[in-house]
């Protein structure tokens, strides 16, 4: 096959964006994960041989940015030879990391394999948050990374996920982030997918909340000027239009799974009725321009109204096809973050809702920790 | 828009790689999680920019290849952007 095909209107463009969620497992637990509330049962890794194939079939197809992400990508002792022949293909590779387990050895190897970037993420469970907060020691863990991807010569990208439990102490967070020595914050609110969605009750915050640690950034911002920059991501079921989803289902986006199966977006599994192939089956680029699952939301057939005639369906593609399949129980309904869907009350019935068990008990109800038998190791 | 000194010499900002997609049928520059898909003029102006050339060099080897003159101002437009968008530095 060349590669060279006459290019077809209705013929995607090349999945520019490869992630490669290299292991479900992960010494965290945190409750605002997207992973699969059943990922335990989630069939047998990618060997190193099956992620390399996967890296030169995405390169041939166009591929040029590569997330390495998980769970904890460290937990796999064959990174350092996946980032080698990632580099070597021309990919640009982007690590995504908790840093657990990244010690000088394994940065300074990363570093020879031509790892181009690292993003460092706050794990924060609430089980830990005090330690988080409070300087001891998952702080010194990340102090100990940070200053060694300094040293390495990496930007130090800090992103911290926030939810009700939090959300009010973003000042803290950003003056921990500048003592690192952080060049980026991204402070991104939960997304409600995963983990996430089954706690979702507990985690979404408050818009007084919300406003509170707005307004705390805008000040931290205004301080530290351009030294540290600091992006704050709105939690969508606050808006009033849904975010553009992976730029849309299969255009650019292709993530493979642990297990081989690839996806449009690291949370399409849970849609029904597809069947999302594997790597281990079919050729990547089979699976990208051929599969039924791969074309089912691309374009506009499968639009429902509103979006089918809504002068915005070419920019937000409809929102998120995960999120109203969560909420409506069908995934071809527009998401209902959107203020012209007619299921977007129960966006702000969630939103209400988490007012009042906010005000009245922040923890009335018990969290589900991620863990590999579905949640049972409780707060 | 800055003002560049000709006698300095540009090159790709660090942690950013300049390279050719075939399957874009174009260069693309890219960043941490991003990508810029470039136009003829902006590759043929960054793909130049390997710190050991000058501004004017970079642009007496434009003239030349492209059998043109009075490129001065434009490249450098672009070069002041490009640094200010932290696609390149400029060395002494």
């Amino acid at each position: 096959m060349s590669g060279q095909c006459a290019m077809d209107a209705e013929r995607p463009g090349p999945p520019l964006w490869l992630l490669l969620e290299l292991t479900y497992r992960c010494p965290l637990h945190c409750v605002f994960c997207y992973n699969p509330i059943d990922f335990g049962s989630v069939g047998r890794e990618l060997e190193t041989g099956e992620w390399l194939r996967v890296l030169e079939e995405a390169r041939v197809l166009g591929s040029v940015q590569l997330g390495l992400s998980g769970g904890e990508p460290l937990v796999r002792d064959d990174l350092e030879t996946i980032v080698a022949a990632a580099h070597r293909l021309g990919f640009y590779t982007n690590l995504i990391t908790s840093g657990v387990g990244l010690t000088e050895p394994r940065l300074q190897a990363l570093k020879e394999a031509g790892l181009d970037h690292i993003q460092l993420s706050f794990q924060d469970s609430t089980r830990r948050m005090n330690d988080f907060l409070s300087s001891t020691r998952s702080f010194e863990l990340k102090s100990r990374v940070a200053a060694l991807i300094k040293k390495y010569r990496y930007p130090m990208v800090l992103n911290v996920v926030l939810h009700r439990l939090n959300i009010d102490h973003v000042e803290e967070i950003l003056r921990m982030a500048e003592r690192m020595g952080a060049d980026y914050v991204e402070l991104a609110n939960t997304q409600y997918y995963g983990w996430a969605w089954r706690n979702r009750a507990q985690l979404l915050p408050s818009r007084a909340q919300l406003r509170r640690a707005q307004d705390a950034t805008a000040r931290f911002r205004e301080r530290v000027g351009p030294r540290m920059r600091i992006f704050f991501v709105v939690p969508d079921y606050f808006e009033t239009r849904p975010k553009p989803c992976m730029s849309g289902l299969g255009r650019v986006f292709l993530s493979i799974a642990p297990d081989g199966v690839a996806l449009p977006c690291q949370s399409a599994r849970m849609l029904p009725g597809l069947l999302f192939p594997s790597v281990r089956e079919a050729s990547l680029r089979s699976i990208w321009y051929d599969s039924p699952a791969f074309n089912r939301y691309r374009g506009e057939g499968w639009m429902k109204e509103p979006c089918r005639s809504c002068p915005e369906r070419g920019r937000d593609f409809g929102g998120c096809r995960c999120q109203a399949y969560l909420l409506t129980g069908d995934a071809a309904d527009t998401d209902p973050v959107c203020g012209l869907s007619p299921h977007h009350h129960l966006v702000t019935e969630a939103v209400e809702r988490a007012e009042r068990s906010a005000a009245e008990a922040p923890l009335a109800e018990p969290m589900a920790f991620r863990d590999y038998r579905g949640g049972t190791a409780r707060d | 828009m800055g003002i560049v000194d000709t006698a300095a010499r540009p090159a790709i900002g660090g942690g950013l790689r300049l390279q050719w997609e075939p399957a874009q049928e174009a260069h693309v520059l890219l960043y941490p999680e991003g990508m810029v898909k470039l136009n003829q003029s902006a590759a043929a102006i960054l793909t130049r920019c390997d710190g050991m050339r000058t501004v004017a060099d970079i642009v007496a080897d434009l003239e030349r290849a492209y059998s043109t003159a009075g490129l001065s101002p434009d490249v450098c437009a672009f070069i002041a952007l490009a640094v200010e968008r932290t696609w390149l530095e400029l060395r002494p």
